[in-house]
């Protein structure tokens, strides 16, 4: 029996996503109704039920895909994917307003560079509390503070050792978390409810997966305006870190 | 015919990132340089065109109509691989140095907003939804 339903769940991998996800939309959802009156948004529950399950996932099989690595579920990693993801984001800008964008163009570019460095900055400040001295950690735990993919990505260029670069991707990992669990909580405070705040928002963040679970969990509307300047943001990084930012860190710490 | 849209849909990703991966090679840089950008430009000037034409009807629409409108879920089953496990036993170092890009983040996002609007109009804020979410 077990056998049997094993075959059909991951025969039927991107059904069985559907139906689980489709479940978990409906607790969260009722969670959101019942224990918060609909003030905590349903798809902020459904993210962080996510992400729990995901951490469930990850002690239960010591993986590196969450949920996904338990054989059940593996069928949520085939519509959590990247190729169903861009899809979807790519759809979400159907109804996006031309002018709105057009209106943010010029402090998206600046969020975009403000928001590498800032990030860059900010990595590289928590290191040095760590007792790092050297420019490649350095520069390679400030990168893992951009995204978790330009931090391995400079770690390679520069030649970080592998722990260093262990600790970028885990830098990276907690920012994309973290944006997506605190965007609903912060919102109201930093004005993000309108497009140009989103332009904004998504090239100061630039975690492609954490912009597109934050503005989901925070305003659908506002998603492909903060994911269009976030999908920018992963390629400055990687275009900076090994370069600019590197030989600044030279240039400072020898 | 929904196919269209779904069609013209996964044209406008593939032809985006396709430009993406292009431009990360004349860089030089290893990474898709705004693919899902480029592909939500294309489907934005494309489809207003196309829309214009006649050539994308209300019906070819609903076929993109239905991927927006999954997308919620898809960002959930997202949320279901991210590697939290992995970045929460990366140690107390880690996750500062990922808090303070966050933080620092969120505190210029009212800072860059209010740069380059030459007065503070209320149209230019207005949330696009009155109700809060």
């Amino acid at each position: 029996m077990y056998e049997s339903l094993m075959k059909v769940l991951s025969g039927y991998g991107l059904l069985s996503g559907f139906a689980i996800i489709g479940l978990t939309m409906w607790v969260s959802y009722w969670i959101s109704d019942t224990f918060t009156k609909g003030r905590l948004h349903g798809s902020a529950i459904a993210i962080l039920l996510g992400l729990l399950l995901s951490y469930i996932g990850g002690a239960f099989t010591g993986g590196t895909k969450g949920l996904v690595d338990i054989p059940l579920f593996a069928g949520v990693g085939l519509l959590g994917g990247a190729m169903l993801r861009d899809f979807a984001i790519v759809a979400t800008g159907f109804g996006v307003s031309v002018e709105e964008l057009k209106r943010a163009g010029f402090a998206g570019v600046l969020a975009l560079f403000v928001g590498v460095g800032a990030s860059f900055v900010a990595g590289v400040g928590v290191a040095m509390a760590f007792g790092y001295t050297d420019a490649v950690s350095l520069t390679t735990i400030g990168t893992g503070a951009v995204t978790y993919i330009v931090g391995p990505v400079t770690g390679a260029a520069i030649g970080a050792s592998s722990e260093v670069m262990a600790l970028s991707i885990a830098a990276g990992l907690v920012k994309a978390i973290l944006v997506m669990v605190a965007t609903p909580f912060i919102a109201p405070y930093i004005g993000l409810n309108n497009p140009r705040s989103a332009v904004i928002f998504g090239g100061l963040m630039g975690t492609s997966s954490g912009v597109a679970g934050g503005l989901a969990a925070t305003d659908p509307k506002l998603v492909p305006y903060g994911c269009l300047t976030a999908a920018f943001y992963t390629a400055l990084g990687c275009l900076l870190g090994p370069s600019l930012l590197y030989f600044l860190m030279r240039g400072l710490f020898g | 015919m929904i196919i269209y849209g779904v069609a013209f849909l996964a044209f406008c990703t593939l032809a985006g990132i396709f430009i993406g991966e292009l431009l990360g090679k004349m860089i030089g840089v290893p990474a898709n340089v705004g693919g899902v950008g480029i592909a939500m430009m294309l489907l934005i000037f494309l489809g207003s065109y196309l829309h214009k034409r006649g050539i994308l009807d209300a019906t070819s629409e609903k076929g993109v109509a239905f991927w927006s409108a999954i997308y919620i879920p898809i960002v959930v089953a997202m949320a279901a691989q991210q590697n939290v496990y992995g970045a929460l036993s990366g140690g107390p170092m880690a996750i500062l140095a990922g808090t303070a890009a966050v933080v620092v983040a969120f505190a210029l996002v009212p800072v860059l907003s209010r740069i380059g609007q030459k007065k503070p109009e209320e149209s230019a804020t207005a949330p696009l939804t009155k109700a809060p979410r």
